[in-house]
């Protein structure tokens, strides 16, 4: 074992375990347990994720793996390598400032929520460094799992937890894909290679299965990415807390489906469809998505769709193996997004609002906010020096050397993103209706929840080191960053996009975010409902959902049918019997009537009251009778004698069934 | 030493119904005691278990009965029957503990369980015919009175409806035992699977196969012989349908590995697909009945079709030899084998979860209740982690066995992928049903429910605990089933 083996078991079981601590404290505990594990949560919860951001840098720098026994030739193998060492330290920070934010801003429930939270990030951290596919799909379904109380984490109201169960169903559907994938790893023989079921080794695998571990494992990523056409989940999910989507939604969950595409695209280009679909769906959800969030009128389900959309760039990218571009934009997404995301609940928490009608004007209540949301709207939107600005056209510029048509496509969800964030940005920058300040009722405020009207230092905090973050991480696509990422992550140097093509994307932000500043102040920014509407992902979705459980009661009928039928079969006996006459359709009487139609059969209906112990008498004689024959007899005919018994032991079971019933 | 493992129970279960004055306190206490070391004993049995040679078992005991047609009393351990044990011990000692606050006939309930216990360790010991299904018809028996005598509802007609399909089921399953010695000359199980009668026999090998099988997918059970369990869980109390789901459906599985696929493997393998088919139907079908389900325990008792589902998958794809190769076959039986074992932990905890609901509600319909997560938070946390551990989630015992179900499965036989299916719907089923008993404003039955006693968190919390172990730390039980496994895969290659 090296040094560095127990800081990645630590880095897993650390969170898992004070997590799972803290939430059974603070359900299951009495009520002064309860009240001590709320006052320790957060405390602990973000000594906790300090230790693990520290545990991943370790573990970056180490690079170390280790392995667990857990199926016969399948072991969990846990590893570290370029990739997972940039998305493992970015994971831990964000979920390091979400839980600071969190210590501000939850105030019931505090030890569950920490609890899950740190579960989740457990569940992340082995996500990121599973090395095996058993080790992957453990992770990614207790992630799922965790993301399914979180965001049903408010259970007394029943909506919130149906958006956790649509979250956690929707993923699971893609998740089946996984599933999958490991059976096509054994039939493509992994098994007994001796080697465990590596998710390196996938690539080679025989043709045939490796389409099958291909297929699986792309659903299951655009599952979780909530790429179409799985995205519907992501716009109920925002009905959690805001502290949720900004870890859930931005450096993790999602951003997951992105991380596994980015690891398997050897995988992906070997089947070569694969690589061509993600790329595909990557681009055109990029599109789509970005249309749906131009039209939100919500600022979490603007986000929530960008969050979609943005997420197709890196799909797109581990379709074009540009997985130097993928992953920088997945960790400069992840920085933009949760801060995008706190700013969102901070608001909501002090405003009572998230509608952007709500919203108009907030940015300039607290300048700090303010200047943290124009820092990460502008990152959004692709606008030079920020981040995404860099990183998308860092995937873009793989992209053009693919295929000009995704060059294409992908350069106008470049522009729709500047489009949304514009929309943001007008909006929280407009002049306020009349002159509101933060200390007064306004009736465009509090329509969700009362507002506190504070925005505390220790929620600020995460957003200013979040919003340097949407500036500084722009290095990721710039040279000669991108290309000492290339290294990190043992890919060709020089990914990074030419002078040209940056500059392109730049004009195109700003000419997009100009055009949509100008709509909105003239009112002319069209909101079309079927966009507004996710597509009508929703109504899909419900219509999924109404036709299985149609099915579901159409089955339950058939099989309560199914269910009278032995008694219909027992009628049908007796009727040949001519035992019993008229008879009744219920089953009790069906069940009867079996009995004694079986014994009318049998000879015993006429002296059935008193002849029950002679009818065994009978029968058992008549047995020992041919019992004596069959002892006369040769070896060979024993099981007649057996048989003999059979009879005896049903006549008798028979007997005992009516005696008890007719009792 | 296996023997007295057996026969312990009984014991107390004759002195237990003997000792009529006997203080109900005391009887239920003793019930609790006996269990106790019932799983002290396997333990220690656990313990000094080795893996026996391939197709041999430890812990042997061989004595002879009916000499002129070969019947002894023939039993041992193999890696089959040993988690088995295990579990008919940890189910049985979860259900005493559950019982002591049982306020009907506490003493002969205690003497009938304990009976029930012997039933099953014998049946999962038994290495001859015989000594199977007269373990197998007591079992039926011993279950009939713990329906009728401590079931609700139309308990008395539902035992009946059990007992008469069940025991049809074994009479159906003797023909088969018939068949078999017929062909064989012995009824020893052991000698039997070394040298399987009735290779390539044609018709008479597939009907001995058909009434083995039938039989054993009567108790399982699956669709379309599954309607008899629906109303014996309903009716029945909850230590009844928790041995019944925990242990007893057991029976019908572990038929299908330790009789149907190493005794018969030339049908077994002829057969496969319908076996698959069989299966597959199962899955499916149980899972969409159990998701209209409005009553708790009668949708568990859907999952358990659903469950058991997954078993026959795997036991029939491991009997489809061409084109794959015996480590998929060998994972699919090392999963149904673990699946066993993880449904009676994870379903045993589900039913005495339900039975709590009874006890103080009187009612298992979930749309009377809503919101309990804030009256009996204890309540709340077991059921939601019973559930999720029944759907499957990774850290719980389901996901070994079913990954290793579907990974097997479908490697040796790609359409079973169909079954995949399953995992969803039972996951939408029971999260829908902890939606409606557990979430959302606090009503109806939910207000003033007290929260689980401290005996019934120690009934339930150990069969969780079980669950998590398994699932976390799969490795000591796989160590012992695998190499069981693996033998069973090769004899039904033969």
């Amino acid at each position: 074992m090296t040094p560095a083996q127990p800081a990645l078991a630590l880095l897993v079981l650390g969170p898992a375990a004070v997590g799972t601590l803290l939430a059974f404290a603070g359900t299951t505990g009495g009520r002064r347990t309860r009240a001590a594990a709320d006052r320790a949560a957060f405390p602990l919860a973000v000594a906790t994720a300090a230790a693990v951001l520290g545990l991943a840098g370790v573990v970056a720098a180490t690079r170390p793996s280790a392995s667990a026994r857990f199926l016969a030739g399948a072991p969990l193998g846990l590893g570290v390598d370029g990739l997972a060492a940039v998305v493992l330290v970015a994971v831990a920070a964000v979920v390091l400032l979400v839980l600071v934010f969190a210590a501000a801003d939850v105030r019931e429930a505090r030890a569950r929520f920490a609890g899950l939270m740190l579960l989740f990030t457990a569940a992340v951290a082995l996500t990121v460094t599973a090395t095996t596919l058993p080790a992957l799909l453990l992770a990614w379904e207790v992630m799922g799992a965790a993301s399914y109380a979180l965001v049903g984490f408010w259970w007394r109201d029943e909506t919130r937890v149906g958006a956790g169960t649509t979250a956690f169903l929707t993923t699971r559907a893609g998740d089946l894909g996984l599933y999958l994938a490991v059976a096509g790893a054994v039939g493509g023989g992994l098994l007994g290679s001796g080697t465990g079921l590596r998710v390196a080794d996938l690539a080679a695998l025989p043709p045939g299965w490796r389409d099958v571990v291909a297929g699986g494992l792309l659903v299951a990523a655009l599952g979780k990415a909530a790429q179409l056409p799985f995205s519907w989940w992501l716009s109920r999910a925002m009905e959690g807390p805001s502290p949720v989507s900004a870890l859930l939604h931005s450096a993790a969950m999602v951003a997951m489906g992105g991380y596994l595409l980015l690891r398997v695209e050897p995988l992906l280009a070997a089947t070569g469809w694969a690589a061509t679909a993600a790329a595909w769906v990557g681009a055109v959800t990029a599109v789509a998505l970005g249309v749906v969030a131009l039209a939100q009128r919500d600022l979490k389900q603007l986000l929530a769709a960008s969050t979609a959309a943005q997420l197709g760039f890196v799909v797109l990218a581990a379709g074009v193996g540009a997985v130097t571009g993928g992953t920088a934009q997945l960790v400069a997404h992840a920085g933009v997004k949760a801060l995008l995301f706190l700013v969102a609940g901070a608001w909501l928490t002090a405003l009572g609002t998230k509608r952007l009608a709500g919203l108009r004007g907030a940015a300039g209540i607290w300048p700090l906010v303010g200047g943290a949301v124009i820092m990460g709207g502008l990152a959004l939107a692709g606008v030079p020096p920020f981040a995404l600005w860099s990183t998308k056209d860092a995937v873009l510029h793989v992209a053009l050397e693919t295929s000009p048509a995704l060059y294409a496509v992908g350069l106008l969800g470049a522009a729709l993103s500047a489009a949304y964030a514009g929309k943001v940005l007008v909006v929280v920058l407009r002049r306020p209706h009349g002159a509101e300040q933060a200390d007064q009722v306004c009736d465009v405020w509090d329509d969700e929840q009362p507002g506190t009207r504070e925005v505390p230092r220790l929620a600020q905090a995460p957003l200013v080191v979040l919003a340097l973050a949407a500036l500084g991480l722009a290095v990721l696509g710039l040279p000669p960053e991108v290309g000492r990422l290339a290294g990190v992550l043992g890919q060709e140097a020089g990914a990074g996009a030419g002078a040209l093509e940056l500059a392109v994307s730049g004009v195109v932000a700003v000419a997009a975010l100009a055009a949509v500043v100008v709509a909105v102040r003239a009112d002319r920014l069209p909101e079309p409902a079927w966009a507004r509407a996710w597509l009508g992902l929703g109504a899909a979705t419900d219509a999924v959902v109404r036709a299985t459980l149609r099915a579901a009661e159409a089955a339950a009928r058939a099989d309560d049918g199914l269910g009278r039928a032995p008694a219909a079969l027992a009628r049908g006996v007796v009727g040949t019997a001519g035992g019993v006459g008229a008879l009744d359709d219920g089953l009790d009487r069906g069940v009867r009537g079996a009995v004694r139609g079986t014994g009318g059969l049998a000879g015993l209906t006429t002296r059935l009251d008193r002849g029950v112990d002679a009818a065994v008498h009978g029968v058992a004689g008549g047995a020992r009778r041919l019992g004596a024959v069959a002892r006369s007899s040769q070896s060979g005919q024993l099981h007649t004698y057996y048989l003999q018994a059979v009879v005896v032991l049903g006549a008798g079971g028979l007997a005992f069934v009516l005696y008890v019933s007719l009792r | 030493m296996l023997s007295l493992v057996i026969f312990v129970p009984l014991l107390a279960a004759v002195v237990l119904a003997l000792a009529r004055g006997m203080p109900d306190a005391l009887a239920r206490w003793a019930w609790v005691g006996v269990s106790l070391v019932e799983v002290v004993l396997v333990a220690v049995l656990w313990g000094l278990y080795e893996t026996p040679e391939p197709g041999g078992l430890a812990f042997e005991e061989q004595v002879p009965w009916i000499v002129g047609v070969g019947i002894s009393y023939h039993v041992g351990l193999d890696g089959l029957s040993l988690p088995l044990v295990a579990l008919t011990a940890v189910v049985f000692a979860a259900c005493a503990v559950y019982g002591l606050r049982e306020q009907r006939r506490p003493r002969t309930q205690a003497a009938l369980f304990l009976f029930l216990q012997t039933t099953c360790l014998g049946l999962f010991a038994a290495s001859d015919l015989i000594v199977f299904l007269l373990f197998f018809d007591l079992s039926i028996v011993g279950m009939y009175f713990a329906i009728a005598g401590w079931g609700h509802g139309d308990a008395r007609r539902s035992a009946l409806q059990f007992f008469l399909y069940t025991f049809l089921g074994s009479l159906v399953l003797l023909l088969g035992f018939i068949g078999l010695y017929v062909a064989s000359g012995t009824f020893d199980m052991v000698e039997i699977a070394a040298d399987p009668p009735l290779v390539g026999a044609g018709v008479t090998g597939a009907l001995v196969l058909a009434a083995v099988v039938v039989g054993l997918a009567i108790k399982t059970p699956t669709v379309p012989f599954h309607t008899w369990l629906p109303p014996a869980h309903t009716d029945a109390s909850a230590v009844g349908s928790a041995v019944l789901a925990g242990v007893l459906l057991k029976m019908g599985t572990y038929g299908f590995v330790r009789i149907a696929m190493p005794m018969l493997p030339d049908a077994w393998r002829s057969f496969a697909w319908v076996v698959i088919a069989v299966g597959v139907v199962s899955v499916v079908w149980g899972a969409l009945v159990a998701l209209a389900q409005t009553d708790l325990k009668r949708m568990v008792a859907y999952t358990s079709v659903n469950h058991m589902g997954y078993v026959v998958v795997a036991v029939g794809a491991a009997g489809v030899v061409g084109g794959s190769d015996a480590d998929a076959r060998a994972l699919a039986v090392t999963g149904a084998t673990t699946q066993m074992v993880s449904h009676g932990l994870i379903t045993g905890a589900l039913f005495l979860l339900a039975g709590v609901l009874r006890r103080r509600a009187g009612t298992y319909d979930m749309g009377r209740f809503g919101g309990l997560a804030g009256t009996a938070p204890r309540f709340a946390v077991l059921l939601a982690v019973a559930a999720f551990a029944s759907l499957g989630l990774p850290g719980f015992s389901g996901f070994v066995a079913e990954l290793q179900i579907f990974a097997g499965s479908i490697a040796a036989v790609p359409w079973t992928a169909v079954a995949l299916v399953g995992i969803l719907l039972t996951a939408a089923l029971f999260l829908r049903a902890l939606q409606r008993v557990l979430t959302g404003r606090t009503r109806g039955e939910s207000v003033g429910f007290v929260d689980v006693r401290p005996s019934e968190l120690v009934a339930v919390a150990p069969l969780l605990l079980g669950a998590l172990l398994l699932g976390v730390l799969p490795g000591p039980v796989l160590a012992v089933i695998e190499p069981a496994a693996v033998t069973v895969a090769d004899l039904a290659g033969r």
